[in-house]
C-alpha cells in the first residue's frame, strides 16, 4: 500500500480516455457534422491508438515494479467501499500476464480498424476503451464484488461492439452473446453473495483461507462453473461463440477470442481451485471429459466449416479444452501449461482473426470456397497466415507447441485417458487448419475477383507482425511467462493442497 | 402534558401538504385558469418543502393519541417520495400545455395524492391507515383520468378506481376483522395482541388490498392497462412516488404490525413475490408499447422489493429501502424519457419509434440506456446494488428459492432491456424527435447521473451500513 497508484491508472486511463473523446466529440460535433470525413475518422481512431498505448506503457511499468519472486498479490491498492466490500487491485504473475495480453492486443485491435470500421467511428474506439477498462479491472481486482462488476460490466461495450459494428446476423449473435453470459453470472453472483454472507468479506485474500464446507463447495463451484464454462466456453455452452465471432468486426473477435475467452480460465484458476478445492477434486473427471470432447468434438467441427471465422472459432474452444485440462489436472506442469496456453492463444487466435481481417476488407466475404490461390497474388500474407496456422497447430518453435505439449503432460499424469484423447485433437486441429490453408491460399485462382487483390498494407504488418514475433519468441523461449508465472501457479497449487 | 411542538413536528409534513392544497384551492378559486400555469411552480415547492420538514424532525415522533407515529424508516420514504413527486410535477407542465390541459387541479390532486402517501408512511392506526389509503386512491383514479376528453385516460381511470374500490373493500373488510379479534385499531396495540387464527384471516386480507396498490401480481392485472391509458407525466408520478411509499407502508406493517406472525405472512409474500417476477418479466417480452411495457416491468421489480420485504425486518429492512429508492429514482427517469417522444406534435409510445435515437439525439439515448441497464441490475451501475441488496437479504433469510427466482427474472427481463437497447443503438433512426422540454431533459440526465454513477459512487453511504440502515434502525424492534 501507499506509494503511486499504478494499477487504478492502468486501470482507469482508458476509461478516462473515452470520456475525453466523448467530450472532444461532443464539443465539436457542430463543426465537423457534415464532414463526417476520413479524416476526423482517422484522428478519433489515432487518439483511441494513443490512450491505449499509453495504457500500454502503464502496464508495463507495472510489470517493471512487480517482483515475480515475491509470493502472493503485489502492488496492492485497497480502499473501504461498502460494508464488506472493498476496492481492492493488485497482481500476481498470473494477472499480469493476462493484463499484459490485454494491454497489447487493445491498441492492435484499434488499428486493426484503421480501414475496417466507417461509422461511428466516435462510439467504437469508446466501446473499446470502456471495454479495455473493464478487461483489465477483471484481472486486477482483488475483490468478489468488483470482479463481477468488471465481468459483468464487459458485456455491455462488448454488446455494442457486436450489435452495431457486426454482420449480417449481428442482432442475434449479440443477444446470444449477452444472455448466456448473463444466466452464467447471475448464479455466480448468488454464490458471490452466499460467500461473502459466509465469510464476512469479499477479499481474496480471505476467501482463500476460508475452508468452506465440502458440501456447499460444490454448490458454489458449480455456480461458479456455470460462469466460466460460457466464458471459456466449454462445451456444451460453446455455442454461443462462433455466431458472436462471426458476426462481431474483426477487432472484436480478436478481443473476443484473445482476451475475454481467458476469463474464464483465470476465474478457474482464482477461484475454482484455490477456494473449492474439494469441489474441484469432486469434479475433476467430468472435467476432463468435457475438455475431451471439447478438444474432440469441436475439432471435427471446425473441419466442417465453410466459414473461415467459424472455423476458427471452433478451433478456440477446442483451445481451451486444452487449458481445462491443464487446470484440472492439479500439477505444476498442467497449470503452468494452461497459463501458457491461455497466452499464446491469446496471440494467436487474435493473430488468425486479424489474418481473416484482411481478405474479409479486401473481398467483404468469408466464405472458404471463395478463395483459393491467394498465394499468387499475396506472398506475404501466406507466409504470415503459414506461421500461425502451424502456431495454431501446435508446432514446435511456436508457442502454441508449449502450450499444448505441457497441459497434455500435465494431464497424463492425471488421467491418462484423458491426455490421449487430447492428442487426438492435435491430430485433427492439423488437419482443420491445413485444410483451411490449403484451400484459401494454394492452388490456382479461381475467383476473378481475386485478380487484383492486393497484399498486406503497412497497417497490417504493423498489427500483425508484433504477435508473429512473440508467437516465435515465446514458442523458443517459453521461460519468459514461465519466470512470471511461476510464483502464482506454486500458491494456487499449494491453497488447492492447504485447504483440501 | 402534550408536547404540541413535538405533535405539530410530528406531522408537519403532512400538515404543511393539507395546508398548500388548501391554499392551491382558495388561489384556483380566486384566480381561475390564471392560476393554471404558477400552480405547478407552486405545487413542486409545495412538496420540496414537505420533503424538507420530514429532514427536520427525521428521528419521529408520535402525535394523536398514537394515531401518527413516524420514525426514520418512514421519514426515509417520504424524503424520496416527496421530492419525486415534486419532480414529477415540473416534468408534467410542458406535456399538459401541448395538450391543453394544462389546468391547477392537477397540481392539487398530486399534493392530495402525497399527503395520502404522508399520511400511510405515518400511520400506527388502522383508521389512520385507510384514510390515507383513500386520499392517495381517489386523487390517483382522477390523475389517472385527467385527459378526461380522451376515451384512454377515462378506461384507465375508471379501470383504476373499479378494481382499485374492491382492493380497498378487501383492505377494509381484513381491517375490520383484524379490529374484531384483537379489539383495537392501533398498531403496537395488535402486535401486542398477537395474531390470532381470525386476525390472520384480516391480516390475509390486508395483504390481499396492499398487494393491490403496490401492483404485485396476482393482483397487477390494472398495471399495464392504466399505465397504457393514463397521460404520461402521471404514469411517471405512479411509477416512482407512491410505489416507493406503498412498498415502503406494505413492509412497515407487515414488520410492526404482524411482526409476530412472520413464519405465516413469509410464504404469501414470497409466492407473491416470485410471482410478480415471472409475471412481470414475461409480460413485459411481448410488449410493444412503452409505457405497458415499463408496467410490466414495475410489476417485476416490486417482485424483487418483496424479496427483501419476505426476508423480515431484520434482514429486508435496510435492503428494502435501498432498492426502492435506486428502483423509484430509475423509473421517474424512464418514464421522463418517455415523455420526450413526441413526433408531429403527438406522442408516440411504439418501442420502435426509439429506432436509431443514439444517432438523432445521442444524450437522450446514452441516458435512457444507463437507466435500462441500471433497472435491469447490470454493473457497473446503481441498480445493480439494488439486486445485490436484495440478493443478500434473501440469502441471509435463506430464501434460496427466490435468490434463484431473481436471477432467473433477471436474465428473461435483459430480453426486453436489450430489446430496447438495441432499437436505441442498432437500428436506422427513425425520424427525429420534437425537441424535448429542458426540464425533462434534464430530469433524464440527472436520473441517469443519480441511479446509474452516484448511488454506485456513494452506495455505502445509502445502502447497508449507510441511511438506509440508519432509517431501518428507527423500526420498532
Amino acid at each position: 500500500m501507499g506509494g503511486f497508484p499504478i494499477l487504478s491508472v492502468m486501470t482507469f486511463l482508458p476509461l478516462a480516455g473515452a470520456l475525453l473523446v466523448m467530450l472532444v466529440r461532443a464539443a465539436t460535433a457542430g463543426s465537423s457534422k457534415g464532414e463526417s470525413s476520413s479524416q476526423s475518422r482517422k484522428a478519433v481512431l489515432l487518439a483511441a491508438f494513443i490512450i491505449s498505448a499509453a495504457t500500454f506503457v502503464a502496464s508495463v511499468a507495472a510489470f517493471f515494479a512487480f517482483d515475480p519472486s515475491v509470493d502472493g498479490y503485489q502492488l496492492v491498492e485497497q480502499y473501504a467501499w461498502y460494508g464488506p466490500i472493498s476496492y481492492k487491485l493488485g497482481i500476481d504473475g498470473l494477472s499480469l500476464s493476462l493484463v499484459l495480453l490485454t494491454t497489447f492486443l487493445t491498441p492492435i485491435c484499434l488499428l486493426a480498424s484503421w480501414n475496417s470500421i466507417e461509422k461511428r467511428v466516435t462510439e467504437y474506439v469508446i466501446a473499446f476503451l470502456v471495454l479495455e477498462t473493464f478487461m483489465i479491472g477483471v484481472f486486477v481486482s482483488l475483490d468478489l464484488v468488483l470482479f463481477y462488476i468488471f465481468f459483468e460490466a464487459g458485456l455491455i461495450p462488448m454488446f455494442l461492439i457486436v450489435g452495431i459494428w457486426g454482420g449480417k446476423d449481428r442482432v442475434y449473435a449479440a443477444f446470444k452473446f449477452f444472455l448466456y453470459t448473463l444466466i452464467g453470472s447471475l448464479l455466480m453472483l448468488i454464490a458471490m453473495v452466499y460467500m461473502i454472507l459466509a465469510a464476512g468479506s469479499a477479499d481474496f485474500e480471505v476467501l482463500e483461507k476460508f475452508a468452506f464446507a465440502p458440501g456447499i463447495q460444490t454448490w458454489l463451484w458449480l455456480a461458479f462453473m456455470a460462469s466460466f464454462a460460457v466464458k471459456l466456453p466449454m462445451w456444451p455452452v460453446h455455442t454461443w461463440l462462433p455466431d458472436a465471432h462471426v458476426q462481431a468486426p474483426t477487432a472484436g473477435s480478436v478481443i473476443l477470442a484473445g482476451v475475454l475467452l481467458k476469463m474464464g480460465g483465470y476465474g478457474m484458476l482464482r477461484f475454482s481451485l484455490p477456494m473449492f478445492p474439494d469441489a474441484s477434486a469432486l469434479f475433476q473427471p467430468a472435467m476432463f471429459a468435457l475438455a475431451v470432447i471439447a478438444i474432440v468434438y469441436t475439432s471435427l467441427v471446425a473441419w466442417r466449416q465453410t466459414d473461415m471465422k467459424k472455423l476458427i472459432a471452433y478451433s478456440s474452444v477446442a483451445h481451451m479444452g486444452f487449458v481445462t485440462l491443464g487446470i484440472f489436472a492439479f500439477n505444476e506442469t498442467g497449470v503452468q501449461g494452461a497459463i501458457f496456453q491461455m497466452l499464446s492463444h491469446g496471440l494467436i487466435s487474435g493473430a488468425l482473426f486479424l489474418i481473416v481481417g484482411v481478405v474479409y476488407d479486401r473481398m467483404h466475404t468469408r466464405e472458404i470456397a471463395a478463395y483459393g490461390g491467394l498465394v499468387n497474388r499475396m506472398p506475404i500474407y501466406a507466409s504470415f497466415f503459414m506461421l500461425f496456422t502451424m502456431a495454431n497447430v501446435g508446432l514446435p518453435g511456436t508457442s502454441g507447441f508449449v502450450g499444448e505439449i505441457l497441459t497434455m503432460v500435465g494431464g497424463f499424469q492425471a488421467a491418462t485417458w484423458a491426455a490421449a484423447g487430447a492428442a487426438l485433437g492435435v491430430i485433427f486441429s492439423a488437419v482443420y487448419m491445413l485444410t483451411l490453408y490449403r484451400r484459401t491460399v494454394f492452388g490456382e485462382i479461381t475467383n476473378p475477383h481475386l485478380n487484383d487483390i492486393k497484399d498486406m498494407n503497412i497497417v497490417e504488418w504493423i498489427c500483425i507482425a508484433p504477435l508473429a514475433a512473440l508467437t516465435i519468441l515465446f514458442g523458443v523461449a517459453p521461460n519468459l511467462i514461465f519466470n512470471l508465472t511461476d510464483s502464482s501457479t506454486a500458491r494456487v497449487l499449494s491453497l488447492m493442497a492447504g485447504g483440501q | 402534558m402534550l408536547d404540541v411542538t413535538s405533535i405539530l413536528m410530528t406531522v408537519a409534513p403532512e400538515l404543511w401538504l393539507a395546508l398548500t392544497g388548501l391554499v392551491g384551492v382558495l388561489l384556483g378559486a380566486i384566480f381561475g385558469d390564471r392560476f393554471n400555469s404558477f400552480s405547478f411552480k407552486f405545487g413542486a415547492l409545495a412538496l420540496f418543502g414537505a420533503a424538507a420538514l420530514a429532514v427536520l424532525h427525521f428521528g419521529g415522533g408520535e402525535a394523536f393519541g398514537g394515531l401518527v407515529r413516524t420514525n426514520t424508516f418512514v421519514n426515509f420514504a417520504k424524503v424520496i417520495t416527496f421530492v419525486l413527486a415534486g419532480i414529477s410535477l415540473v416534468i408534467a407542465e410542458g406535456f399538459l400545455k401541448r395538450h391543453e390541459t394544462t389546468r391547477y387541479e392537477y397540481a392539487l390532486l398530486i399534493i392530495f395524492a402525497s399527503l395520502g402517501m404522508g399520511v400511510i408512511l405515518s400511520a400506527a392506526d388502522l383508521m389512520t391507515l385507510y384514510m390515507g389509503i383513500e386520499t392517495l386512491s381517489l386523487s390517483s383514479y382522477v390523475l389517472a383520468a385527467f385527459h378526461r376528453d380522451s376515451a384512454r385516460s377515462s378506461e384507465a381511470g375508471l379501470k383504476y378506481f373499479v378494481l382499485g374500490a374492491l382492493a380497498s373493500g378487501m383492505l377494509l373488510y381484513g381491517a375490520s376483522l383484524v379490529y374484531g379479534f384483537t379489539g383495537t385499531t392501533s398498531f403496537a396495540g395488535i402486535a401486542e395482541a398477537g395474531v390470532t387464527t381470525g386476525a390472520l384471516f384480516g391480516m390475509v386480507l390486508m395483504i390481499v388490498g396492499l398487494a393491490f396498490k403496490i401492483s404485485a401480481a396476482p393482483m397487477h392485472v390494472w398495471t399495464p392497462d392504466v399505465y397504457e391509458g393514463a397521460p404520461t407525466p402521471v404514469v411517471a408520478f405512479f411509477a416512482s412516488a407512491p410505489k416507493m411509499a406503498s412498498t415502503v407502508v406494505f413492509a412497515n406493517i407487515l414488520f410492526t404490525v404482524f411482526g409476530s406472525a412472520m413464519d405465516q405472512w413469509q410464504i404469501i409474500i414470497s409466492i407473491i413475490a416470485g410471482l410478480s417476477m415471472m409475471i412481470g418479466s414475461l409480460g413485459a417480452l411481448l410488449q410493444t408499447n412503452i409505457k405497458r411495457l415499463l408496467g410490466y416491468s414495475s410489476i417485476a421489480n416490486v417482485g424483487y422489493a418483496l424479496v427483501a420485504v419476505a426476508a423480515g425486518q431484520e434482514f429486508g429492512a435496510a435492503a428494502l429501502l435501498t432498492f426502492t429508492t435506486i428502483y423509484a429514482v430509475t423509473s421517474l427517469g424512464m418514464f421522463a424519457a418517455v415523455l420526450s417522444m413526441r413526433r408531429r406534435g403527438g406522442m408516440v409510445e411504439g418501442i420502435g419509434e426509439l429506432g436509431g435515437l443514439a444517432r438523432t439525439k445521442p444524450v437522450l439515448a446514452i441516458a435512457l440506456s444507463v437507466l435500462i441497464f441500471s433497472v435491469a441490475g447490470l454493473p457497473p451501475f446503481g441498480g445493480f446494488f439494488g439486486k445485490f441488496e436484495v440478493l443478500r437479504a434473501g440469502l441471509q433469510a435463506e430464501l434460496i428459492p427466490l435468490a434463484v427466482l431473481v436471477v432467473i427474472s433477471s436474465v428473461i427481463s435483459l430480453g426486453y432491456y436489450l430489446k430496447l437497447i438495441k432499437i436505441m443503438w442498432f437500428d436506422e433512426p427513425t425520424e427525429k424527435f420534437e425537441a424535448v422540454d429542458l426540464s425533462v431533459m434534464a430530469t433524464v440526465v440527472l436520473t441517469a447521473v443519480v441511479a446509474g454513477i452516484v448511488f454506485m459512487v456513494f452506495i455505502s453511504e445509502l445502502g447497508t451500513g449507510g441511511w438506509a440502515t440508519f432509517a431501518a434502525a428507527g423500526l420498532p424492534r
